[in-house]
């Protein structure tokens, strides 16, 4: 890297000779310190700080038991403990966990991606009287903090008896916790985010074609969902990632609503490695790569989407 | 959009004679937006005002709410812990969420420089902000243990004394607000494309008048920024004062209460103690502090939030 920068300076570069060089090249040379390398050193020493965490992580769910309490810690594992990966999927029913964990996270999914384009669509493209105001109620909606709401959520959830499907009879019984419900139900409604997102989105897609639709006389319905919808597919790839991270990292919602063991997703089982000795680090840092890894394959994937949709959501 | 409306100024609620088009698109836009109103009611305004009213009554989650008045509220004022998971929360927040902007700033001012490998960095950074916070929690409380974290190793070669972080009270709020750190990228790259939008025109006419580095950042860069800051401000005060998983997972309130937090004395209360009634009047307490702290940001914010179209 240091290599090039004498080459790709250059052009810039004034020519050695002339009695004004010197002070133009002190000025070069301090241009480039400044642009070069003063970001780059510290741009490398956070990075190293932001990768210690992960290489922490792997390190430790490496280490044998043996070598886990020596001091001062190794930084290698001198013998990688492979088995801890398999000691730790059995240690919690880390599979059950991983199935309850993956469900909601699906519906999550399904769930934000049906409400939030339909929502999003009647804040941007049809004009209604009082629109931007009952807009900024959203916005606004944004900064109330979720704590404030979970002991009410958890009492009424606690008592709103939940549908049972039997065949094509539906019952109404039991409550909501211990279900997935709590979780899933609310993201069917939208989420000021991504409804911000989608309606950035949609503002961008020229109105031009909608008016023509109109003329031809299709319903709002049908231009949204055959003349909106299809244009507005990257923003829709946006909020599934997004929304399938919320319910994965999810901490508090599982936390509260998920009472029962079997129900647990994998945020709340991983909390049983803590309680037991410290020798259970290496297990847990297990069990956490287990559960980052498919983050992190997504995020490496998906880059691109990860930084559009930011940079969708800012405001401007 | 290219409608011609009619220049009437609209009074406080909209004017009250609607064209057919209009009634007809009202309908529509409501008929779009419905499941949010739908969600907006069942679980945000109905559970604030449940919160309200169970706040006034002594609740275990079972059986009928007793109504004692204020009693609760009255319970908290007496309440050694509830002062201090406030005001361990204030402290944290007023730490994190200022610093937070200015690390955030500095790496979207580094990453705006011309590297060539900027979208390494801007993976590297960003990476911490999307694993899971429990996750990243569960590698702290090892990352920075005094005896098997790599962390303070790192600490003693440079002559620092090996710190028990989320053992010795003194350091614990610390401890936390430097986790929050990691979550910054996601901010920076927020900033970053606030950056990459700010006319070139101006740098370029303010070095013409011989304005320096300094000068053109102070001048330039940072009022165009500042509706951004302001967002993310306010942002990471709402965040700040709800900040739970970190401490649950890693210290439970610990050591003697230097990280008993405000939502983690509320679960406790709601979900350990069964004190429902008392830690509705904890979250409507909340509520009121997070929308006065907010709406004071936002008031002393008039005077330096600068909008391009004024």
């Amino acid at each position: 890297m240091a290599r090039e920068q004498p080459m790709a300076g250059t052009a810039a570069m004034p020519a050695i000779g002339t009695p004004a060089v010197g002070d133009a090249r002190r000025a070069w040379l301090l241009k480039q310190f400044r642009e070069k390398v003063v970001p780059r050193v510290a741009l490398i020493l956070v990075c190293a700080l932001f990768i210690l965490p992960f290489y922490w992580m792997v390190v430790t769910a490496l280490k044998t038991r043996e070598e886990l309490v020596m001091y001062p810690p190794t930084l290698w594992p001198s013998e990688l403990a492979w088995s801890n990966f398999r000691e730790a999927v059995e240690y919690i029913p880390f599979f059950r966990y991983l199935f309850n964990t993956s469900a909601i996270t699906f519906l999550t999914i399904v769930g934000s991606v049906i409400s939030n384009p339909i929502i999003a669509y009647g804040f941007s493209r049809i004009e209604w009287p009082g629109r931007d105001k009952v807009f900024y109620v959203v916005l606004a909606t944004v900064f109330i903090p979720f704590p404030v709401l979970i002991v009410a959520l958890f009492d009424i959830f606690a008592n709103t008896p939940r549908p049972v499907f039997n065949g094509l009879e539906v019952s109404w019984e039991g409550n909501w916790i211990n279900t997935y419900m709590p979780l899933v139900a609310p993201m069917f409604f939208g989420n000021a985010f991504w409804i911000f997102l989608m309606r950035q989105f949609m503002m961008q897609i020229p109105f031009e074609i909608s008016d023509a639709a109109r003329i031809d006389g299709a319903s709002e319905f049908r231009i949204f969902s055959q003349i909106v919808l299809p244009q507005a597919l990257p923003a829709i790839g946006v909020i599934s990632i997004f929304a399938g991270l919320h319910a994965w990292n999810d901490f508090l919602g599982p936390l509260i609503f998920l009472q029962n063991e079997t129900m647990y997703t994998l945020a709340v089982g991983l909390t049983f490695f803590q309680s037991q000795h410290q020798l259970q680090y290496s297990l847990l840092m297990a069990a956490s790569t287990l559960v980052v890894l498919p983050v992190i394959a997504l995020f490496l994937l998906f880059q691109r989407t990860f930084v559009e949709g930011i940079s969708l959501g800012s405001l401007k | 959009m290219s409608t011609t409306a009619p220049p009437i100024r609209p009074g406080p609620f909209g004017r009250l004679h609607l064209t057919r088009s209009e009634r007809r698109n009202l309908r529509l836009g409501l008929l779009f937006i419905s499941p949010w109103i739908v969600g907006f009611l069942a679980f945000l305004v109905y559970p604030i005002v449940y919160t309200l009213r169970i706040s006034f009554t002594e609740y275990t989650g079972f059986g009928e709410p007793e109504w004692i008045g204020l009693g609760n509220y009255q319970a908290l004022l007496q309440d050694d812990l509830f002062w201090i998971s406030l005001y361990n929360t204030l402290y944290y927040t007023a730490l994190a969420a200022p610093l937070g902007v200015v690390v955030a700033m500095g790496l979207a001012l580094s990453m705006n420089q011309p590297l060539r490998e900027v979208p390494l960095y801007r993976a590297i950074l960003y990476l911490p902000s999307v694993i899971p916070l429990f996750t990243l929690s569960f590698i702290f409380l090892i990352l920075m243990n005094p005896t098997q974290g790599i962390f303070n190793q790192f600490l003693m070669a440079i002559g620092l004394p090996n710190i028990n972080w989320f053992g010795d009270p003194a350091w614990t709020k610390l401890a936390f607000v430097f986790l929050a750190q990691f979550g910054a990228g996601q901010v920076a790259l927020i900033f970053l494309a606030g950056l990459k939008g700010i006319p070139v025109t101006l740098y370029e006419a303010a070095m013409l008048d011989g304005a320096g580095v300094w000068s053109r950042f102070r001048n330039i860069t940072l009022p165009m920024m500042t509706p951004i800051i302001l967002y993310d401000l306010i942002l990471g005060l709402s965040l700040g004062l709800q900040v739970f998983t970190q401490a649950y997972v890693i210290t439970r309130g610990g050591p003697a209460d230097a990280s008993r937090f405000y939502v983690l004395y509320l679960y406790d209360n709601a979900f350990r103690y069964g004190k429902m009634g008392y830690a509705s009047a904890m979250a409507w307490i909340l509520f009121v502090i997070t929308f006065v702290l907010a709406m004071l940001i936002f008031r002393w914010s008039q005077r330096w939030v600068h909008y391009e179209n004024q």
